[in-house]
């Protein structure tokens, strides 16, 4: 069964992705998932403002403590190689890049101009395979409005697709109004993949401490639903590679994807449920899908099930919704 | 000599550690000031795999103690390795035994000293030879370096020397004046090394090893019939011992230009009088000769650089025939000898080639001391010892640089003398230690030392305060070799880099006429004058003084620097004062920019250069006006009400005249009043604490956790306000029942460091703004005065009763006047707070054994100390030995309270016709186990007191100096982990297993922090430390399952950022138990890392992560049959990393080895785990699974 897939220009092996997650921080996950069959590797986020507070807290650190006392004149080892910065994902791609096959994807969140150019840049020449554009943004200001929002992604965008020439993707999140119009924007942008959709941190209060709760939650299979309506809708209306990256549990949701008109299928979950090799399970299951369904490669069904092939169109629109509505009464 | 040798600057410690480890192949090395960098640079370029001449990576080995590191030393040579280690003071004390043994055996090696005082009225980490000296009868031989440059050449004449002669050496200089002078140096190249180290001694050093190929034993027992000859056999080795190093100094003459000899001569070939002195001195003595000479007057220096064997005649070989008058320097104190060590060997060698004829005339001998703790020995002194010496019948056993006004040993000094200093540009900056003045100037030395022909030499002075700390720096530069090792006097350029210091004239008063001062000011031009005090503008007016202002502050603050004044001075510094072209020395501080902020990329880079284009921009000379403006005074610190000692003697040591203090003034035996520091004031914070009464729930959480003591609580009756200043706090206590009772807190605000535990603790936010709590911190200036009257008011208030004060509960315990206040320690400190509990609890009868380390300098470093005394005049006695021993010196301290207890007690039951017998039933019988049962106990001491007086009965006088026994004493042996967890953990072992009422509290911050966060045993897995960069391998000791395993030691882990409440009842429980009892302390630190205002969230998440569970072992449950392990914290709810990767200490390690931090971060987590699931199973064992108590 021939699994390879083209994702924002890059030739993949199997749509099956690692999408970005803390496994990817260490080198020995990253060749146990090229071993394990992953078509490619979105490296965990390397996150600018983390970098800028890391930095500013050796900073800080280091102004308050050398050279206060007779006795001390510091109390840190010495720091001639300490990898400030981006240094250590870069190092990261230098060596994933030596060592596997793979496409390797850099992540990267930027908090300010200087930080999308730099961090890009790097990215592109520690040997990145291509970037995946982790634009985290809540509009918690509530006057803000929404040409301001889209303007802020699609600046983003602009001055890293200037500053490299790898593919780029741009990680969104759900709620832009017309994600239709947006999709294309990003396009013209200079975007070459858009990846369906950021988890944004959604905090839970603990009402005992009347403090906020932030934690982890892993996603879950059903909640494939909204990428899975964008990306069908999305599949051959706008000319981008789609990627899909939430709920995926199983090959079932790979296929799901796959079918509504991704390129690749995301995951980490799944793997921090059953340990990377899960991905090889998932490659063949989801190639005894395709035999049982007589499909011999990827693109025979890619897209197969998206808004612009279906026989009803409509079954992705408010109409259907008045459908399911009804049919529970 | 190599045409093009490297220059370089750097400080004594970092040019002979260079060359130490060059030519060693095991360094066996233990902290301790001010030899720690030595062995810190060692450990450093082995784990970068820096290699030594032989191309291997020297092993670097931290051990438990000096002792240990001399034994490690003495096995790895006697199995054939290159081993050396590094030293000072009471670390060179321990290793004595082993030097014995090492010079007995003939085994070459050097160890390299930073001399230092050694603790006897007091400790001091400053320098002298009282420690050398000591080692003197060892057999080491030892070589003395004057410089910098000396310390680097020694080193290696040091090791050329020990190799052929077989005689182990001491190479010493002196600890902080040349050990941390930056000098401009010549660097010498591994070739030259190569050429002095002869690889055929270094094999037969080898072929001696032991070797079962070809074994034989080495380290007998010898009897009468053997040892005295066996003593005497190596007496030709030493006989050799002075040519052989003279050798290698002519060798090494002939490698680098530089010639050294064993007593170097330099004066008038026909000079009467002779200087004879070793170290840093002798470079002054020289200079000063020399200028003396220049003046007409005949005299010389012989400057000692091998001691020993002490080489008479080359000794006399290096004294002019013509010499009339000898004075013999001594830099130690040996009291009660005939005289100090070098004279009497001077004294001995003439004396004795006078009586063999070697000599016609015996010239007059006196010896002196100078120098003792690094006091200052400038070329006036040596003028004046060359007068003395003028003098038909000069003071022998004389003192120079004191005015002893007891024994008049003093000789008295012209301080109107001085050498020509205008060969010299002499800048002095005044900074504090956080600002990052020293740091700067540093750079500053580097930047003219090693890209300039200047010579650069700098010299920094700190106050013994941990937070806002005053440093002063000490730069010259000249065109010459800077041979001046003694403070500026007079500077041709000052910065003050924090307006405040203009309080100071004395500073004002260092400026040379015409000179120019630097002021950091943050008011506008036309406003700082207005600022400057009086008596600072006259002095300026009179000295035609040129004056330059930046408000570097606000030129950080505009440039996105923070806080961070140091390049901004730097650079002001190199744009006036003439020391380089202003062009090139900001192409200098660029260049030194890029290099420094390279690897943080090019925004950082932009950042700091603009910092320094707009620092040029806002560079302004201010015009003088014709006269003084300004009728304010410098302020003086004139404490009302304090004692006459504190008025007379501590007032003057906080003023900085601490030097002119005569002998008379200070006490005999080291001691010293408690309770000085709240006449300091000391002001360091900008940001103080203000309590809204509306939303304080009154917990007394603030004031827990306040390291500094300066929260404090009362409540009272609604009376007490009558006459309550306007705008003093007060409200309703927080307990019903009470309706006439109010609660103030208020806030020693002079004394905060604004450290803002005391906001992160209250567990009160304001409904309105979230990030209010019922404690925030404010700005303090406009608080100041009002501050003032509201403390004055709440201080007449009464203390509350400790009778009637709930001891259970944290809300309680803010009602207890702490006895240990406003301590000089870091600003937010994780260990004070629990001293202050302990004083709060016990005070009134707390005996205190300090183990040395941070809690003994922040506790008992002169001027102050914050060991405090109550409204009746009790409170912690407090002491320190050494570092090593504390356990053993509390445990005497306990057998000896319970000694003379009992001797009391004995007496009161011999005298009880006498006494009364109720009362003697009383003071026998009467429980003490509560605050009442105490104050009643004491009433019956104060009535038995009364009734001794008329009671003839000899016996009565002597229970009339016990009777104080009788009310139980609370000792308690304190000290860091560094003491308990290596040291010192043998005698901490053995104070826990004999029995006996002592309370341990260990203030575990898990580095050696107060030598600058050194490695100990209580480090963890994973976290990275000196000596340990490359990350802790094994796991922290279990200090607290090894003294469960006694069974009858009562044990807690205590963390009063987790809960306060659990540390309380340890404590109390700890004072309650009758035996051993430990409590660990989690104390966060600045040496972890972190920002110091989230200490207390820390520790919640280190308990939260079951790194530091919270538990309680008490031996009296187990008595009585109940399960004894209570674990009290809850099982962990995070992962390690989410606590460890908030602290620098562990996040280095995954920047700079990535795959290495994740294995220890993994084995961490899996010692922690294992670590709690052991507690959590002990806390289900039932009493039998415990040791029982005997």
């Amino acid at each position: 069964m021939d699994l390879r897939t083209t994702y924002m220009g890059l030739e993949l092996s199997s749509p099956i992705v690692v999408s970005a997650c803390p496994l990817s921080e260490n080198l020995e996950n990253i060749l146990h998932m090229e071993d394990a069959g992953a078509g490619a590797v979105v490296l965990f986020s390397l996150f600018e403002e983390q970098i800028r507070r890391e930095d500013a807290l050796m900073d800080s650190v280091l102004e308050s403590t050398t050279n206060i006392h007779p006795e001390a004149s510091g109390y840190f080892p010495d720091f001639d190689d300490y990898h400030v910065g981006s240094e250590a994902y870069l190092d990261l791609i230098r060596q994933a890049k030596a060592r596997v096959d793979i496409p390797i994807i850099g992540s990267l969140n930027g908090i300010s101009n200087e930080g999308w150019i730099d961090y890009a840049r790097q990215m592109e020449q520690a040997g990145a395979d291509g970037i995946e554009m982790n634009i985290f943004f809540i509009p918690a200001d509530v006057g803000i409005s929404t040409k301001d929002v889209e303007s802020r992604y699609l600046d983003i965008v602009r001055i890293v697709r200037k500053t490299v020439s790898i593919p780029v993707a741009v990680k969104l999140n759900p709620y832009f109004s017309t994600m239709g119009t947006m999709a294309a924007d990003l396009r013209d942008a200079g975007a070459d993949a858009l990846v369906l959709f950021n988890r944004f941190y959604q905090p839970d209060i603990d009402i005992e401490r009347l403090r906020l709760v932030s934690d982890l939650q892993y996603s879950v299979a059903n909640e494939i639903r909204l990428p899975l309506l964008w990306i069908a809708i999305l599949h051959g209306r706008v000319p981008v590679s789609l990627a899909a990256t939430t709920g995926v549990q199983t090959a079932d949701e790979v296929v799901k994807y796959l079918l509504a008109g991704a390129d690749v299928a995301m995951t980490a979950s799944s793997l921090y449920k059953h340990g990377i090799d899960y991905l090889d399970q998932m490659n063949k299951d989801l190639a005894l899908w395709m035999e049982r369904h007589q499909f011999a490669t990827i693109d025979a069904f890619k897209g197969v099930m998206s808004q612009k092939n279906i026989a009803d169109p409509t079954a992705y629109e408010r109409a259907n919704y008045i459908k399911i509505l009804e049919g529970q009464k | 000599m190599k045409d093009h040798p490297a220059v370089i600057t750097l400080d004594a410690n970092e040019a002979t550690a260079f060359v130490a480890y060059r030519v060693n192949e095991v360094c066996a090395i233990y902290p301790i000031t001010p030899s720690s960098p030595m062995a810190e640079f060692c450990d450093e370029w082995a784990n970068k795999g820096i290699t030594n001449i032989w191309g291997n990576i020297p092993e670097v080995i931290e051990m438990q103690h000096e002792g240990g590191a001399a034994g490690a030393v003495h096995g790895a040579l006697q199995a054939g390795s290159m081993t050396t280690t590094f030293t000072a003071s009471q670390g060179l004390m321990l290793m004595l035994p082993n030097f014995y043994k090492i010079a007995g055996e003939l085994t070459p090696t050097v160890i390299h000293v930073a001399a230092r005082s050694l603790a006897a009225q007091a400790l001091s980490i400053f320098g002298d030879h009282s420690d050398v000296m000591a080692a003197r009868t060892t057999g080491m031989a030892l070589l003395a370096s004057a410089s910098v440059q000396e310390a680097h050449d020694l080193a290696i004449i040091a090791q050329a020397a020990t190799l052929e002669s077989r005689i182990p050496f001491i190479h010493f200089f002196d600890g902080f004046r040349t050990s941390h002078e930056v000098n401009k140096i010549t660097l010498m190249d591994e070739e030259t090394i190569r050429t002095m180290i002869d690889d055929a001694l270094v094999h037969a050093h080898r072929q001696r090893a032991l070797n079962p190929e070809h074994p034989f034993i080495r380290g007998t027992a010898q009897n009468p019939d053997v040892y005295f000859q066996g003593r005497e056999t190596v007496n030709r080795y030493y006989d050799d011992t002075p040519a052989i190093v003279q050798k290698a100094m002519d060798t090494y003459a002939t490698l680098s230009g530089r010639q050294y000899d064993l007593f170097t001569y330099t004066g008038a070939p026909d000079a009467d009088r002779v200087v004879i002195i070793m170290g840093s001195g002798g470079e002054t003595a020289t200079e000063t000769a020399k200028e003396l000479i220049r003046q007409g007057e005949p005299v010389g220096v012989i400057q000692v650089r091998l001691y020993r064997p002490f080489s008479k005649t080359h000794l006399l070989q290096a004294l002019p025939a013509s010499t009339r008058a000898i004075a013999v320097l001594d830099r130690t104190k040996e009291p009660g000898a005939g005289g100090e060590p070098l004279y009497l060997d001077v004294l001995g060698a003439i004396s004795e080639a006078v009586m063999e004829g070697k000599m016609r005339v015996l010239p007059r001998i006196i010896g002196g001391r100078y120098g003792l703790s690094s006091k200052e020995f400038t070329p006036a002194m040596v003028k004046t010892i060359f007068d003395e010496l003028g003098q038909a019948n000069p003071k022998n056993h004389f003192t120079i640089g004191i005015h002893d006004d007891v024994t008049h040993t003093s000789l008295e000094v012209d301080p109107a003398f001085s050498l020509d200093e205008s060969k010299w540009t002499q800048a002095l900056f005044y900074g504090l230690g956080a600002d990052g003045t020293v740091g700067a100037n540093k750079n500053s030395i580097k930047i003219i030392g090693e890209n300039t022909d200047l010579y650069a030499q700098g010299y920094f002075v700190y106050d013994s305060k941990k937070s806002g700390a005053r440093t002063v720096s000490h730069l010259r530069f000249g065109t010459a070799p800077i041979r001046a090792p003694y403070l500026i006097r007079t500077a041709d350029f000052i910065g003050c880099h924090q307006f405040s210091f203009l309080e100071n004239v004395e500073m004002i008063h260092q400026l040379k006429p015409g000179g120019t001062l630097l002021i950091n000011a943050p008011f506008d031009m036309d406003d700082t004058w207005k600022h400057i005090p009086g008596e600072v503008q006259e002095a300026l007016l009179a000295k035609k003084a040129r004056v330059f202002l930046i408000d570097a502050n606000a030129v950080a603050r505009d440039t996105g620097m923070g806080n961070r004044i140091n390049t901004i001075m730097q650079t002001c510094f190199f744009a006036i004062s003439g020391v380089l072209p202003r062009e090139e020395a900001i192409d200098h501080i660029k260049k030194a920019i890029e290099k420094t902020y390279f690897k943080k990329g090019p925004s950082v880079i932009r950042k700091n250069f603009e910092a320094v284009d707009q620092t040029l921009e806002n560079l302004f000379e201010l015009t003088l006006p014709t006269g003084s403006t300004n009728q304010r005074q410098v302020g003086t610190i004139l404490p009302v009400g304090a004692p006459a000692f504190v008025r007379e003697v501590t007032v003057r040591m906080l003023a900085g005249h601490g030097d002119d203090l005569p002998v008379s003034m200070l006490p005999v035996d080291g001691t010293y009043p408690s309770g000085t520091t709240k006449w300091e004031k000391r002001n360091v914070a900008d940001l103080i604490p203000v309590w809204d009464d509306e939303l304080c729930i009154q917990c007394g959480n603030c004031s827990f956790v306040c390291p500094h003591s300066v929260i404090r609580s009362k409540y009272y009756h609604n009376d007490h306000l009558v006459g309550a200043p306007e705008g003093f706090k007060s409200a309703q206590i927080n307990a019903r029942g009470y309706p006439e009772t109010r609660f103030t807190l208020d806030v020693y605000l002079e004394d905060c460091t604004g450290c803002n535990l005391c906001v992160e603790a209250c567990p009160v936010t304001d409904p309105e703004n979230r990030d209010r709590r019922a404690i925030n911190l404010e700005e303090k200036a406009p608080l100041l005065e009002s501050g003032r009257v509201h403390l004055q008011f709440f201080e007449q208030i009464p203390l509350n009763d400790r009778t009637r004060v709930n001891y259970d509960t944290v809300h309680g315990v803010q009602f207890l006047e702490p006895l240990f206040e406003f301590s000089g320690a870091c600003a937010g400190c994780g260990e004070t707070p629990y001293i202050k509990v302990l004083t709060q609890l016990f005070g009134d009868r707390l005996v205190v054994a300090n183990a040395t380390g941070c809690s003994s300098i922040y506790g008992g470093n002169l001027p102050t100390t914050p060991w405090s005394v109550n409204k009746d005049g009790r409170g912690p006695a407090w002491s320190n030995s050494l570092f090593e021993d504390n356990a053993e010196f509390g445990l005497g301290m306990r057998v000896s309270a319970d000694k003379l207890r009992d001797t009391a007690r004995q007496l009161v039951s011999q005298l009880q016709e006498d006494i009364g017998v109720h009362l003697s039933h009383d003071l026998l019988e009467a429980d003490q186990r509560n605050e009442v049962e105490i104050a009643l106990q004491r009433a019956r001491v104060a009535d038995l007191q009364e009734r001794l007086i008329s009671i003839q009965d000899p016996r009565a006088r002597s229970l009339a100096s016990l009777a104080d026994h009788l009310v139980d004493r609370s000792v308690w042996l304190v000290g860091g982990d560094g003491w308990a967890y290596d040291i010192g953990s043998s005698g901490l072992d053995h104070v826990l297993a004999s029995g006996r009422n002592v309370n341990v509290l260990v203030l575990d911050t898990e580095v050696y922090s107060n030598t600058g966060g050194q490695m100990s045993k209580a480090t963890p897995t994973a976290a990275t430390a000196k000596f340990a960069a490359g990350g802790k391998k094994v796991g922290k000791k279990d200090l607290a399952l090894q003294a469960i395993s006694y069974g009858n030691v009562y044990v807690a882990q205590v963390a009063m950022g987790a809960n306060p409440q659990q540390t309380l009842l340890a404590f109390r429980e700890a004072e309650a138990y009758d035996g051993p009892s430990l409590i660990l302390a989690y104390s966060h630190c600045i040496a972890h890392g972190i920002d110091m205002t989230k200490g207390l969230t820390q520790q919640e998440l280190a308990v939260k992560s079951g790194y530091w569970p919270l538990l309680r072992y008490h031996p009296d449950l187990r008595k009585a049959g109940h399960r004894p392990f209570v674990l009290d914290a809850p099982r962990p709810t995070i992962q390690l990393k989410d606590y460890a990767y908030n602290e620098l200490r562990y996040k280095i390690l995954t920047r700079t080895q990535p795959a290495e931090a994740e294995r220890l971060m993994s084995l961490a987590q899996e010692i922690a785990d294992l670590r709690w699931r052991t507690y959590e199973e002990m806390a289900g064992y039932d009493a039998s699974s415990f040791a029982p108590m005997g």
